[in-house]
């Protein structure tokens, strides 16, 4: 697409990130191999190219990194809250200066873009040590009681979409409450996680207080099923969620899970219309739309669909696709050839089931994994791509009459994460905000995050809260 | 004269969707004191007493939810105060239920009255302890609200047939859920007088739903069904197996689970915390943008 | 290119049939959330605009510069300085381009006109008693019949805003409409709506279609003699608005944002947002003009160092 303003390529300088060829499992303090010797590779998924080669955690590491934590937990836990702050608030400000690097590092493992990286990832993980770091000392002020204590070891699992973010989501609470960490990155994108353990280094953590297990889901499935875990936090698909609430089931460990959702983003006829267009290409298409709180359901009152379509479909005319490191690119590499598989093939079920596939004019790099932004129209709620998550950048629109069924299609998914409503008219905000069955709702924005708003859903999207002062109960004993 | 005449038993029935219905399986159960005398027939509810239960809970969750916690309040308080009214009989009941002393068991039907009137005047309040505004980094209105996770069911502790009933059947329900309860297996008749009482209160139907007959039986396909948000284990307290089952099941669409309390360290009459009714809330966080005073910021 | 339709209102002709249906219309139109608005203006201005797109991005700037002087101190030597430089901005480097135009009061018309004879560069002058327009009609249209008079191709009219404030749509519809008349065939004319006096987005958005349906050819921020002048986001919302009615109508109209637009850096992030909402179409200085004086030298600085590598400092340009 050749035009009179072309952008000339912008990249960010690759070499700010040191990765070195190999790094090991992060386990009291010091990096080790794995007990089994064996180590697995992360590429970058916007080029194929091997990044490093990782030690793959298995069960007797898990084992041994439990032991860590535990051993650390006593002295941890007793340390006085301010101490634990002040821990925390090193770690907080190591991450600013060292963010550059990280959003780099974070764009290089995952294919999102740098500049969501460099404006959305980073300055929100430093944000929400910040915010943890004061609680650690104001426990007693937080509403579950006089000196509420931890739970000890905290096994939590996370995944590949916002890596470093919701590592920082997992650990700042765990930490402030006093608690210990096994934490277990996603194979796809161990690397932020193992730059995190030096942090923790250069922050002067005690030894065991964070443990990093790169490994794939038996490790995950492992951490979670350790006896000397007392509190299991996850986010990730519904499916393995519901695996974890079995595994848990019957045992005194805590469980909060951060989960899968459908969300609908519902526009009136009189929404701001050019806010919302640029509302539900940030709902669906930030980060690739591997967003669990995606807005993947455009609901659109019937009224206005077509002059809605014809501006969205100008809007994405406009985004760039490509190189994640060029900071002008909007649109990054999908995370992995699973990912991307699995995308392809709901696509593929949403053209067969009868609804209208649309792309901009879109060239796609030869190598690493990508998708062009998709939007299909004639989408009911009975199509494959109205009901399951997709998790890429893939956009189905539905449309509506009233308020009343706006409603009622929103929430008639298994999932309750988040919704969008966009009206100039206030009450009809609070009612529809008031009727939508889901955890976040963003009236007329989408997509906003922030370390003191709690977030997290209703139904099979899982439960607890992370953010916030509500966070802070998943990591205490109330 | 009392000494010749013959008394009149009650039948003891269901409570669902504000009826009393028979459970749909005609068949009943012995409920016998501590002695083992003879007190009643219970029904002995099916797998389609449940389902009917959960369909009533449902029904009504719109309108309890919606209503608003000041009604919601008054609606309690008014429960607590025909429980007032009734009260010899719940002693009487929760006597020969639980092996008491008319004194001590009246004892116990005071505290559960007066946990009924606690948890009356928590229904307006809750919102403002566990909700709030939060300092989002940004032009943006944040507010987080506690809302009902929806029908929950409730297996009702097992030992303490009123009191315990009371303490988990009130926080559910303050907080704008609907229930399904499992009356306990041995003592159900208390729960079962209770659904006479809500009747006559201002508890719109379906609102508590009571179910009596064997626990395992009923409360398995309840933690199994996929219209039910979340379910309370107290009643599952003293059969580690159950409980782990059942957590199990409700892990299929991710109910929210409480776990029983270790027995020993169960103690109904100890006043409670805001656990049991945070434990069936969800946080809703509602944001909207602020900063449209003026496109050139505001001098006034 | 699309060409200026003589009126713009004929496809909307109902709408302006009385000032209950333009207040209809108006306030019909979708609202403008403020956030929402000035984060993707924000987001937009995180483009990194480098190396070949720069240079074009840089000269692009120059060309759309209308070189403005506007003051009570304003002399024929001042303008002829002035008009010397918008013909050649860098008189050492011949291959920079001219700007657009000159900006002048009406009375000094015609000094700049002979100072641009034989350029590209065209004369424009604010009218209709500018900057506050209070001043009678017949009085505001005099002043730009003599600017007409006098030479000039381009008119920058201001609105009555305080009629357009009281609700007074139709009067302010009248004025556009008298003054676009009486500049003929022969000035192009820019509206100027003072988008910091009308303060919300909802307001502007609402002006921009009154000063399209009245007929304007360009629709401009503001005078530049009040605190906030042209701001990316509201810039970003008078994009939309000339996008939106082109695909409604069919006509193109033009957007000037003026005042406070001081850096290359601030320039190349306007000529962004016009990439990116209205489109290329508007990339040309008929259609996008930078109301500014100090802009034209940093631009002029930012093509040297583009040129020889090293950054360039104000003692190598002109400071006319």
């Amino acid at each position: 697409m050749a035009s009179v303003f072309e952008y000339a390529p912008a990249p960010e300088s690759r070499s700010i990130a040191d990765i070195a060829p190999s790094y090991g499992l992060f386990i009291d303090g010091e990096f080790t191999e794995a007990a089994d010797g064996k180590v697995f590779k992360t590429v970058s998924p916007s080029t194929e190219e091997v990044l490093s080669e990782v030690a793959q955690a298995g069960e007797a590491d898990v084992d041994r990194a439990v032991k860590a934590a535990r051993k650390a937990f006593d002295t941890w836990s007793a340390l006085p809250g301010s101490e634990r702050a002040k821990y925390l608030f090193r770690i907080a400000r190591i991450i600013q200066e060292r963010s550059r690097e990280l959003a780099v590092l974070e764009t290089l493992d995952n294919g999102k873009p740098i500049r969501e990286t460099r404006d959305a990832d980073l300055p929100l993980v430093a944000a929400h040590f910040f915010y943890y770091a004061g609680w650690a000392d104001k426990l007693d002020h937080a509403g579950f009681g006089a000196d509420p204590r931890p739970l000890g070891v905290a096994g939590q699992v996370i995944p590949w979409n916002f890596p470093l973010l919701m590592l920082a989501w997992k650990i700042a609470p765990a930490l402030a409450t006093g608690n210990t960490v096994v934490l277990k990155p996603a194979e796809t994108t161990p690397l932020s996680a193992l730059f995190f353990a030096d942090i923790c280094r250069q922050a002067g953590l005690p030894k065991g207080v964070v443990n990093i297990l790169p490994g794939y889901g038996d490790a995950g499935a492992s951490l979670v099923a350790h006896p000397d875990v007392n509190k299991v936090a996850f986010t990730g698909s519904t499916a393995v969620g519901k695996q974890i609430a079995r595994t848990v089931a019957g045992t005194r460990k805590k469980l909060t899970l951060e989960l899968g959702g459908k969300g609908a983003n519902i526009v009136f006829d009189d929404a701001p219309i050019d806010q919302a267009v640029e509302g539900i290409v940030n709902g669906i298409f930030f980060n690739q739309g591997q967003v669990c709180c995606a807005g993947s359901r455009l609901l659109v009152q019937e009224s206005i669909q077509e002059e809605l379509l014809e501006s969205l479909k100008r809007r994405l005319s406009t985004l760039r696709l490509g190189d994640p490191m060029d900071k002008n690119t909007d649109i990054g590499a999908i995370n992995s050839e699973e990912q991307l598989s699995r995308i392809t093939t709901l696509v593929e079920r949403g053209e067969a089931e009868g609804a209208e596939r649309w792309s901009p004019a879109c060239e796609l790099p030869e190598s690493g994994y990508w998708f062009a932004p998709t939007l299909f129209t004639n989408v009911t709620q009975a199509h494959t791509i109205a009901r399951d998550e997709i998790f890429g950048p893939v956009l189905s629109v539905l449309t509506f009459r009233t308020p009343d069924e706006a409603v009622a299609k929103a929430n008639n998914t298994p999932y309750g994460l988040s919704a969008g409503i966009w009206t100039e008219k206030g009450s009809r905000i609070l009612a529809v905000a008031n009727k939508l069955r889901a955890g976040v709702i963003w009236s007329n924005t989408f997509n906003k995050f922030d370390p003191t708003s709690p977030f997290g859903g209703y139904k099979e999207s899982g439960f607890g809260r992370e953010g916030g002062r509500h966070g802070l109960e998943a990591y205490l004993d109330v | 004269m009392s000494d010749t005449r013959l008394s009149v038993f009650k039948t003891y029935k269901l409570y669902v969707g504000g009826k009393f219905p028979r459970s749909e399986s005609g068949r009943v159960y012995e409920v016998t004191d501590k002695k083992g005398n003879w007190l009643a027939n219970v029904p002995l509810s099916s797998r389609k007493d449940a389902r009917d239960a959960v369909v009533a809970a449902r029904k009504a969750f719109g309108g309890w939810s919606g209503a608003t916690a000041y009604n919601r309040g008054q609606v309690l308080y008014r429960v607590a105060e025909m429980l007032e009214g009734r009260k010899e009989q719940f002693v009487r009941e929760v006597a020969e239920s639980e092996g008491l002393s008319k004194a001590k068991a009246a004892a116990v039907v005071d505290a559960a009255i007066d946990r009924w009137v606690w948890y009356a005047g928590w229904t307006d309040k809750i919102a403002q302890v566990v909700g709030g505004g939060n300092p989002v980094a940004g032009p943006f209105f944040n507010l987080s609200s506690p809302e009902p996770t929806g029908v929950v069911v409730v297996l009702a502790p097992q030992e303490s047939s009123f009191l315990g009933l009371v303490s988990v059947i009130a926080p559910v329900i303050a907080t704008g859920n609907t229930a399904v309860v499992v009356a306990s297996e041995r003592a159900p008749l208390p729960a079962l007088s209770l659904g006479e009482v809500l009747a006559t209160s201002d508890l719109p139907g379906g609102v508590v739903n009571v179910l009596s007959g064997r626990t395992a039986e009923i409360a398995t396909p309840l933690a199994a069904h996929q219209d039910v948000n979340a379910i309370d284990l107290a009643g599952a307290g003293t059969d580690d197996g159950l409980a782990k089952e059942l957590e199990i099941a409700a892990a299929d669409n991710l109910k929210r689970v409480l776990r029983p309390q270790p027995v020993d360290e169960v103690d109904w009459a100890a006043t409670p915390g805001t656990d049991r009714m945070t434990a069936f809330l969800e946080t809703k966080t509602v944001w909207h943008p602020t900063g449209a005073l003026g496109a050139s910021g505001s001098s006034y | 290119m699309p060409t200026n339709a003589p009126s713009a209102a004929h496809a909307l002709t109902d709408v302006t049939a009385s000032d209950r249906t333009l207040r209809r219309f108006l306030h019909g139109l979708p609202g403008v959330d403020a956030v929402g608005l000035e984060a993707r203006a924000a987001s937009l201005g995180t483009r990194s605009i480098k190396t070949t797109a720069k240079a074009y991005a840089i000269d692009l700037a120059i060309s759309m510069v209308d070189l403005t002087t506007l003051e009570g101190a304003d002399t024929p030597g001042k303008v002829r300085a002035l008009g010397a430089k918008a013909v050649r901005p860098d008189p050492t480097d011949r291959t920079a381009p001219p700007t657009a135009a000159v900006c002048v009061y009406p009375d000094m018309v015609p000094v700049a006109k002979e100072a641009v004879a034989g350029s590209t560069v065209k004369v424009a002058s604010v009218a209709t008693a500018f900057p506050a327009g209070r001043a009678p009609l017949s009085v505001k249209l005099a002043d730009v019949r003599e600017a007409v008079a006098a030479g000039a191709d381009e008119i920058d009219m201001v609105i009555d805003r305080g009629a357009f404030l009281a609700g007074d749509y139709g009067k302010v519809h009248e004025e556009i409409t008298a003054v676009k008349e009486a500049c003929g065939t022969a000035a192009r004319l820019k509206v100027i709506f003072e988008t910091g006096e009308l303060s919300t987005y909802d307001n502007i958005r609402r002006a921009s279609w009154l000063g399209m349906l009245a007929g304007a050819d360009f629709i401009k921020t503001s005078t530049g003699k009040v605190a906030v002048n042209a701001t990316p986001a509201n810039t970003l919302l008078m994009l939309e608005a000339v996008r939106d009615f082109r695909a409604q109508t069919g006509v193109q109209v033009g957007v000037k944002p003026a005042g406070g637009i001081r850096t290359s850096k601030d320039a190349i992030k306007f000529l962004v947002l016009v990439n990116e909402t209205a489109g290329e179409d508007w990339l040309d200085n008929h259609w996008f003009r930078f109301g500014a004086s100090s802009l034209l030298n940093d631009l002029l600085m930012q093509r040297q160092k583009l040129a020889t590598g090293r950054y360039s400092g104000p003692d190598y340009v002109t400071v006319d």
